[in-house]
């Protein structure tokens, strides 16, 4: 097998393999652990570099393992997984370094690190699936990986948050398998194609791939956190700060709407979907979505469970733009996938940082905080910002792409949600840094550790600041050649033909 | 009525008795003992198919005196159980009516 | 050279263990020592034979050089060298398993030291003559065989559990030998054969034969416990020692169901009626949800276990609408004897880690495991592992008999099935998880002190990672499985337009 074919493998080799040997590391032996994250962290990237490259210039990457006459596991990389991959190559590199931060002092760390690899990976064989079967394959193992990250702390909440996201990701699973086993027994094998790959059947099964549309956006849509499917979001954030962080940037969430936009772009095609008529309903329900999630993110006083109510509402910008017909909406929701990733780790970094160094868990123990630590604070700040969608924050070219788009497809109403979301982004996130930047604090902070040289020990500082970096750089260097936009753009243009 | 018949009836009666008796008896020498009679039952079944023809066909009756020696086999293997469960339990019953409460209850399966 | 193909392997894995066990119950002392040299040489007969087949055919041996139908054949034809395949694979795991975790202990069990391996070996015996006998009077010798074996080894745990678990399975499983030997006689009386072949050639029509496979059937359906019929099954496959409950819910519920198979799929598949095949499909579907449903209720961690092999088994039965009298049978043929295959070595992987957990545990309730994550963590994945390729998550074996199963009801319109399929899967992770999520929680303290031994965690890993493998040979799986099929067909079915 030459190279091309080998390489998709690789990159998931590269932390598949140090996941599986952190598994038999004695707790002790930190050094040796972290060298072996950092260093599939390292490797990955040089792989993935070398793998937009070839993309860029049309090269073909594809690893096949047939498992039954007529199953087999694909890993392709074409433009759409190269952008899913570059980002959660990146986003894990930061959030390891992260999680050894977070982790110090902490019981059972070989396994913790194992089965985050095991994520990584998982996430990995999502991006870089070449067909349905492979998707589900490690969508499923993903379920299997974070189960046990979100119920690492052992403790009775831990658990019962375990289930509740048990329950809700394998019985997404389940429907997205029906959804699958239904469409491969009448379309045959379904590899992803830009512009769909349903041609053949489209005339005779309409009825039948109407259904399937549903059952797969239902499977999907638990893990993408669309309502009513979205309850398991906010219980999941009994897990680590490094798991929140990584669930709600890259791997689960992501992995949901990435599978939308698959589904729509290179199973269905976007003409047939429109044609079936399923793109309106999945708009309104990704609208109805992100104005829910921010209605609902008013209301916390919980930290991070704000912040998961609004990855709920922002993830469904993803949704809305794959289903609005026109390149320019599809742009702002494929772009989303990486904005919203670098923009909602910043935040959860930060949110980890406050309850690490100060003991904050809730917005109203946060008067002041920004005296204390205004490097964290700062960096939140990016963050929110770009989710209510101020220039030169990423989030505002996503709501630009979408609203121009939504325009140019005569749906106005989607205008009014873009609006009314950035309202509520700015009514739930304005008074945060209000009180944090422009309050006197309180009095003690609930738990505060003694202050070394920076306001907060640098591996967790400085993940937080890079992302911020990133979520600025995305945004004001949105047209420079390799930006996440331009990569929107390219895959925009290759699905629609142009 | 041909005796062919007449047998073939009467095995398949032995069989509905002895199934009966297996169901309802509680105790676990009449369930043995049942057991015996459904297979005897079989047994005249498979005789009277080798009075079939003129002169008696010799492989059902091989059957059953295969059948026969297993048969003696298994009723010592479950007379030898029944007396451990006597043994054990203090009765020679399978507990049926109480069958969820011995799955129930708590206790190693290897004693030691 | 000898060639693969002039090899006479079917005497041999016959003849190897029922050697053994005379061997080991001659030299009591050295038990273990001859069972394990046993095992080894059966399971590689038993890989032979798979891999002759694979080469040259269907293989039949006429034993002393009678001749069907006055003597005894033996045949393997795709599904039988699988069944013996499988059989080898689970027996030398179990085996391996069973010398570890025998040794030590005191009086008391001095006689299952003494006592296992004859009869552990006698019930292998068993197994591999019922798999590859061509005579259903020979099977109904075997069956009994592996019946009598199986009640001593349930009974060695001597403990009232068991005595009473063991009398009540002696005395289903003697009626259900009782019923199919009078099926084979009434066969015989309307066929004039006892030779399995002969009597697929025979043409079967008439109210005898009917009643002959009427009869066949509920015998072996009471003894593959199929719902209803399943009642014995739990408290037997429970209160058993862990290497006897891998083999039971293995390997010997699996004899009955292949007799099944060889009776309605080979011999007489004129007589199959809508009513038959719907029947038994519904069957399996109430032993799928009423299994699952039991085993996320039950207290006991083994009794979980034994439920869930109650609702597997259903899945098994649903073979008999998705592939008998179909024109496009083979991937439902495929699927369930992939199942078969998937779920020995996951069963077996998930009895033997449930084994050396309650050596471990405070007692033997689900939440005896609290902690026990971080004291037997080979153990717990080894057990995680079987139960993901139960629920069916890919790319495990199970995954793979399932995809065939879904692919063959929803190409053949019979959609209806898939939804069992679905709820079994949704039941299987909840009573999985269920176990892990107590595995995982946090004890107050250190743990308690265990002894653990190598030899009994790897083996069940071992025999896990197998159930893992399964999902990425298929292919070859499916490729023996041809040879001798009785259903044609494609691997996957594509909807006809």
């Amino acid at each position: 097998m030459t190279f091309d074919a080998w390489l998709p493998a690789l990159i998931l080799f590269s932390s598949l393999i140090p996941g599986l040997l952190i598994f038999f590391l004695d707790e002790e032996r930190h050094r040796l652990r972290t060298a072996l994250n950092l260093a599939g962290a390292a490797l990955k990237l040089v792989l993935v570099g070398w793998m937009i490259w070839g993309v860029f210039h049309d090269h073909a990457y594809l690893s096949r393992l047939t498992l039954l006459p007529g199953l087999d596991l694909v890993l392709e990389a074409d433009a759409l997984s190269v952008l899913f991959v570059a980002l959660s190559t990146v986003l894990w590199l930061v959030t390891t370094v992260y999680a050894i931060g977070y982790l110090e002092h902490s019981p059972h760390r070989s396994r913790f690190f194992g089965f985050f690899s095991l994520c990584v990976s998982a996430t990995v064989g999502i991006a870089l699936a070449g067909n349905l079967v492979t998707f589900l394959v490690f969508y499923e193992l993903l379920t299997l990986a974070t189960f046990p990250l979100v119920a690492h702390r052992g403790t009775a909440d831990s658990m019962r948050g375990a289930k509740v996201y048990l329950t809700y990701t394998v019985a997404g699973g389940a429907v997205l398998l029906v959804g699958v086993a239904w469409l491969s027994a009448i379309a045959g094998p379904v590899e992803f194609t830009e512009g769909g790959a349903l041609d053949a059947v489209a005339g005779r099964y309409r009825s039948e791939l109407t259904v399937i549309f549903v059952l797969l956006i239902g499977g999907l849509g638990v893990k993408a956190a669309l309502i009513p499917l979205h309850g398991w979001l906010p219980q999941a954030m009994v897990a680590p700060a490094p798991v929140s962080a990584l669930l709600h940037a890259v791997a689960v969430v992501k992995a949901g709407a990435f599978g939308i936009v698959r589904v729509v772009y290179d199973v269905y095609g976007v003409d047939l979907a429109a044609d079936l008529g399923v793109l309106g309903p999945l708009a309104v329900l990704a609208g109805a979505t992100i104005v829910y999630g921010s209605v609902r993110a008013l209301a916390q006083d919980g930290l991070k469970k704000r912040l998961a109510y609004s990855t709920v509402s922002q993830v469904s910008y993803i949704a809305l733009g794959t289903a609005i017909f026109g390149p320019v909406a599809s742009i702002g929701g494929i772009v989303h996938l990486v904005h919203q990733g670098v923009m909602k780790i910043t935040l959860f970094f930060c949110a980890g940082n406050l309850a690490e160094t100060l003991g904050i868990h809730n917005v109203s123990e946060m008067r002041g905080c920004a005296r204390r630590m205004p490097l964290t604070m700062a960096a939140f700040t990016v963050g929110a910002l770009g989710m209510i969608g101020v220039p030169p924050v990423a989030g505002f070219v996503t709501k630009w792409y979408l609203g121009t788009g939504a325009v140019a497809a005569d749906s106005d109403w989607v205008l009014l949600v873009l609006a009314a979301s950035s309202l509520l982004n700015a009514a739930y996130f304005l008074p945060i840094l209000y009180t944090a930047w422009f309050r006197e604090p309180a009095g003690e902070w609930p738990d505060e550790q003694p202050r070394g040289r920076f306001e907060a020990p640098l591996m967790l500082l400085v993940p937080a600041l890079v992302t911020a970096v990133l979520s600025v750089a995305a945004g004001l260097l949105a047209a420079a050649p390799f930006s996440p936009l331009e990569w929107a753009k390219l895959i925009a243009a290759r699905e629609y033909g142009l | 009525m041909s005796a062919v018949l007449a047998y073939g009836l009467a095995g398949a009666a032995l069989i509905t008795i002895g199934l009966y008796a297996l169901i309802v008896r509680r105790h676990l020498l009449r369930k043995i003992l049942a057991m015996n009679v459904v297979g005897n039952g079989v047994f005249l079944v498979l005789v009277a198919l080798a009075k079939r023809s003129a002169v008696p066909d010799p492989v059902p009756h091989a059957m059953v005196l295969t059948g026969i020696v297993v048969a003696v086999s298994a009723t010592a293997l479950a007379l030898a159980l029944a007396v451990r469960v006597r043994d054990a339990t203090g009765q020679a019953t399978l507990d049926e009516r109480r069958g969820t409460a011995a799955e129930a209850g708590r206790g190693r399966d290897v004693p030691g | 050279m000898i060639g693969l193909a002039d090899l006479a392997l079917l005497p041999w894995v016959v003849a190897l263990p029922l050697g053994g066990a005379v061997l080991s119950f001659v030299l009591r002392t050295r038990a273990p020592f001859v069972g394990l040299v046993t095992a080894l040489a059966t399971a590689a007969a038993g890989l032979l034979l798979a891999a002759q087949v694979l080469a040259a055919g269907v293989q039949r041996h006429l034993v002393g050089g009678w001749g069907a139908p006055l003597g005894i054949d033996l045949q393997a034809d795709g599904l039988s060298a699988l069944m013996v395949a499988m059989t080898a694979v689970v027996g030398l795991g179990v085996s391996v398993y069973g010398s570890a975790y025998f040794a030590g202990g005191n009086e008391d069990t001095a006689h299952q030291r003494a006592y296992f391996w004859p009869l552990w070996l006698l019930l292998w015996t068993a197994l591999n003559a019922l798999f590859v006998t061509a005579d259903a009077f020979n099977a109904y010798v075997t069956l009994e065989l592996l019946g009598l074996s199986a009640v001593a080894l349930v009974a060695l745990a001597a403990t009232p559990a068991a005595l009473t678990g063991a009398m009540r399975y002696l005395l289903v499983g003697l009626l259900g030998s009782l019923l199919y030997l009078l099926g084979v006689g009434l066969l015989y009386g309307a066929a004039a054969t006892l030779d399995l072949q002969q009597l697929a050639q025979a043409p079967l029509s008439g109210r005898v034969a009917a009643v002959a496979l009427a009869a066949i059937t509920a015998g072996l359906v009471l003894k593959t416990a199929l719902f209803p019929f399943h009642f014995w099954l739990p408290p037997a496959h429970a209160s058993a020692p862990a290497p006897v409950s891998a083999v039971l819910s293995a390997l010997v519920v699996k004899a009955s169901f292949y007799l099944l198979l060889r009776f309605w799929f080979f011999v007489a598949p004129e007589l199959a009626s809508a009513v038959l095949t719907t029947g038994l499909g519904l069957l399996g579907a109430a032993a799928v949800l009423w299994g699952g449903l039991r085993a996320l209720t039950a207290e006991r961690l083994k009794l979980v276990v034994a439920y869930s092999t109650v609702a597997q088994i259903g899945y098994l039965f649903l073979v008999f609408p998705l592939g008998l009298g179909q024109p496009e049978g083979f991937t439902a043929w495929g699927g369930a004897a992939l199942l078969v295959l998937a779920h020995a070595t996951a069963k077996a992987a998930m009895f033997l880690s449930a084994g050396v957990i309650l050596k471990a545990a405070a007692h033997d309730g689900v939440s005896g495991i609290d902690g026990t994550a971080q004291a037997l963590p080979v153990t717990i994945f080894a057990f995680a592992l079987a139960g993901v390729s139960l629920i069916g998550l890919p790319p495990t074996g199970g995954f793979a008999a399932k995809w065939l199963l879904l692919n063959s009801a929803l190409a053949s319109g019979q959609w209806w099935w898939a939804l069992v399929l679905i709820a079994g899967s949704l039941l299987a992770a909840a009573y999985t998880f269920r176990v892990l999520a107590h595995a995982f929680t946090r004890l107050p303290g250190d743990p308690p002190p265990c002894v653990r031994s190598r030899r009994l965690e790897w083996s069940a890993l071992a025999l896990a990672a197998t159930a893992l493998a399964l999902g990425f040979v298929a292919t070859d799986v499916l490729e023996l499985l041809r040879v001798g099929a009785p259903v044609q067909g494609p691997v996957l079915m594509e909807r006809a337009p």
